[in-house]
């Protein structure tokens, strides 16, 4: 496939590879954003690659993990009320609330339907006027501006039958919540691509300039990766703090201006519980005032929920990168994709999927 | 078959008890680790005898010293009922005869048994029978009972379809998922994900088209072919729900033996890569209805690899692995940039990713 298979040559990673070798003196510890980057680094090996010097560890990018426990147990909630066709990405339905899936609801006679768009449950909502239908609107910058352009499209074709449950979450909030945490150990960041070609990546020289430390754009391929890595690893060596671009062909430094525009109509910041790290202040989206009409936590009054995770997740501590999956009591063990405790087993982006699906050695060699 | 040669089917770590779950979902039916923790769980303890726990595609029966049968069953219950390359009724007459198949067997008769939901066009009813009687005319089968019965409306997808294919095993084959053995060469029969692909995208739900056709096709003749020109057969094996991954793994904990696969070996068609890299599927779970596994004594490999090769079915065959001894149990897959990771099986549903 052009332009993918390009960024896989493994003659051309080997040889960022060494060249990073070339360039590195000392230990240095680098956290990779996305949970799309720590998959593919799992997925391919490259941590087998990178010389000792450097530790990757893997932050909160994953959003199905982050998303909280309370607002899940609201899903599966709203998704058991009669006449309610609930729809969701894929990845959501495994994640467990205090008890149960939205699987387990599916199964026990609910209308949980997987989309792959949000304009898809737009789309339901239209076929069924007689039934009120829910999208779980989930996600970084990323899926905000197509599950913002769905609420612009119901208020344009008055559907009355059509509401958003919404927990977005953003990336430089959780990078300020990293770094100014007291055992903050990441010196690089990896900031994420996808992110910034939404957003582009004019937030980040404040956070960079702020803590000391530089942050490139980076991309989902193993090349993309392993060149994110180089670059970091130069400023790094170099005492440079600074913000670079390794994912140029994806990514401008504002973004993708009408995606934005369309969030900013919609949506407005707010503070955001992150599941497994505590609220972070500004971190999330929530619907303007004047969208109040579609947002399901209002059309759907649940009342107060009372939420339990599992005493032996430590997701929280992994998702900020301050403990690795082999570190947990209850990893491949208690915990396994198909039985998982915690969102970071779930998702496909999840790092505890991640090791448990491709590096699984790893974990049996740790005494 | 030895006592000590039956494996289990557990996962890759401990299989955690179903009182988790209360209520059968979908991951149950998905081939993959649900699937194979339900069978070990409830229904192998139930039943347990040394067919069943063998594990494979099909139970091997002996009622006499010298006749040996393999017997396999399934359902068939895919929307939508047709979709580019077969429809349902291609299906459930491919889908066991290739079970009874792999185990090296000579499929000879099937029964079906269809459940019709009221409503159903007699159209529709006719062409998938049309379809049934080429399908098993091409793997020179017959069907020879059958049953109907029709429930009410809303409570079947149109139509389902179980068939359970009987098929003769030569006195002395011995082909199985627990025999593969250090020094064995892997080889699939051609590229993999077609079906899989072909069935999603014709459930409209996309919002994209593709051109992916469905492999759906009888192997039988393709097994035949390999028997003829070799004794080394060891274990064959189509890799149905849960893709070649899952296949693998199924092998390497029932043989007891580590499976290493070489990615830059595998084929997959362009369309069905772009259509994996779009939904975030790796075509190592996407099922195939035409495909087969067959692992192999080293000095036979490229006899039967070219002897595939001239099968209609088995043109794109290729070598995409060896056996080793350790670390049993476990899939390993040299990545194309050279490092080594874990192929597992999969977990529950295939889910599209988020972002």
């Amino acid at each position: 496939m052009k332009y993918v298979q390009e960024y896989r040559e493994g003659e051309l990673v080997r040889g960022v590879m060494a060249e990073i070798r070339r360039a590195i003196t000392r230990p240095w510890v680098i956290m990779e954003i996305c949970g799309g980057q720590t998959h593919a680094i799992m997925r391919y090996g490259l941590d087998q690659l990178l010389p000792n010097e450097i530790e990757l560890v893997h932050g909160p990018g994953c959003p199905v993990c982050v998303t909280s426990l309370e607002l899940i147990d609201k899903a599966l909630a709203i998704a058991s009320t009669p006449g309610v066709i609930f729809a969701s990405y894929g990845d959501m339905l495994r994640v467990p609330g205090s008890g149960r899936d939205l699987f387990s609801v599916r199964a026990s006679g609910g209308d949980v339907r997987v989309v792959y768009s949000p304009l898809d449950a737009l789309r339901i909502a239209q076929q069924n006027p007689e039934k009120q239908v829910v999208f779980f609107a989930i996600g970084f910058e990323t899926t905000a501006p197509a599950n913002a352009m769905t609420v612009l499209q119901a208020k344009a074709l008055e559907l009355s039958n059509y509401s958003v449950l919404v927990s977005h979450v953003r990336v430089p909030p959780a990078m300020h919540a990293i770094l100014s945490s007291p055992s903050n150990r990441v010196q690089g960041f990896l900031a994420a691509g996808h992110v910034c070609a939404v957003m582009g990546y004019w937030e980040y020289p404040p956070i960079a300039q702020k803590y000391g430390v530089p942050i490139v754009v980076t991309g989902f391929e193993p090349l993309d990766i392993a060149q994110g890595i180089l670059m970091t690893i130069h400023m790094l060596e170099h005492g440079k703090i600074d913000v670079d671009n390794a994912y140029s062909r994806v990514v401008t430094l504002e973004g993708n201006q009408p995606a934005q525009k369309v969030i900013n109509q919609v949506f407005t910041e707010c503070d955001q519980k992150w599941r497994g790290i505590g609220v972070i202040p500004a971190s999330g989206w929530r619907l303007r005032p004047e969208f109040e009409a579609f947002d399901a936590e209002l059309r759907f009054p649940i009342g107060e929920i009372k939420t339990g995770e599992s005493p032996l997740c430590i997701a929280g501590q992994i998702l900020q990168g301050m403990k690795k999956p082999p570190q947990c009591s209850a990893f491949g063990g208690a915990c396994t994709p198909e039985h998982p405790l915690g969102a970071t087993m779930v998702s496909s982006e999840g790092t505890c999927a991640a090791y448990y699906r491709y590096a699984l050695d790893k974990i049996e060699s740790t005494p | 078959m030895s006592e000590s040669r039956l494996p289990t089917l557990e996962g890759a770590v401990c299989p955690v008890p179903l009182s988790h779950k209360d209520l059968i979902v979908l991951g149950h039916g998905s081939g993959g680790k649900l699937s194979h923790d339900l069978i070990t769980s409830m229904f192998l303890p139930a039943f347990d005898n040394p067919a069943l726990r063998a594990g494979d595609d099909a139970g091997l029966v002996q009622p006499n010293a010298c006749t040996q049968l393999a017997i396999s069953t399934d359902s068939h219950v895919v929307w939508p009922l047709f979709f580019p390359g077969g429809d349902i009724g291609r299906l459930a007459v491919c889908g066991t005869v290739n079970d009874v198949s792999m185990l090296g067997a000579n499929p000879l008769y099937l029964s079906a048994g269809f459940i019709l939901e009221e409503g159903l066009e007699v159209d529709v009813l006719k062409k998938i029978i049309s379809s049934m009687q080429a399908a098993a005319s091409e793997a020179g089968i017959q069907i020879v009972a059958g049953d109907t019965k029709v429930v009410q409306k809303g409570k079947a997808d149109g139509l389902f379809i179980n068939t359970t294919g009987v098929g003769l095993i030569q006195p002395g084959l011995e082909i199985g998922g627990a025999l593969a053995r250090p020094g064995d060469v892997v080889i699939l029969s051609g590229s993999i994900g077609d079906h899989g692909i072909a069935v999603l995208a014709a459930r409209g739900e996309l919002g994209f088209e593709t051109d992916v056709h469905s492999d759906v096709a009888p192997l039988n003749h393709l097994v035949a072919s390999i028997l003829e020109v070799s004794d080394g057969v060891h274990v064959l094996r189509d890799p149905t729900r849960g893709g070649l991954a899952t296949s693998l793994n199924e092998i390497a904990h029932q043989s007891g033996v580590c499976i290493t696969i070489d990615e830059d070996s595998i084929p997959v068609k362009p369309a069905v890569l772009a259509v994996c890299e779009m939904l975030g599927f790796d075509p190592l779970y996407v099922a195939n209805e035409g495909k087969l596994i067959a692992i192999v004594a080293q000095e036979d490999a490229e006899t039967i690899l070219s002897t595939m090769r001239k099968q209609p079915y088995g043109e794109g065959a290729t070598i995409i692995g060896d056996v080793k001894e350790s670390p049993q149990g476990r899939v390993l897959m040299k990545t194309r940039i050279g490092t080594t990771r874990i192929v597992d099986m999969l977990a529950g549903e295939m889910l599209p990713r988020i972002c």
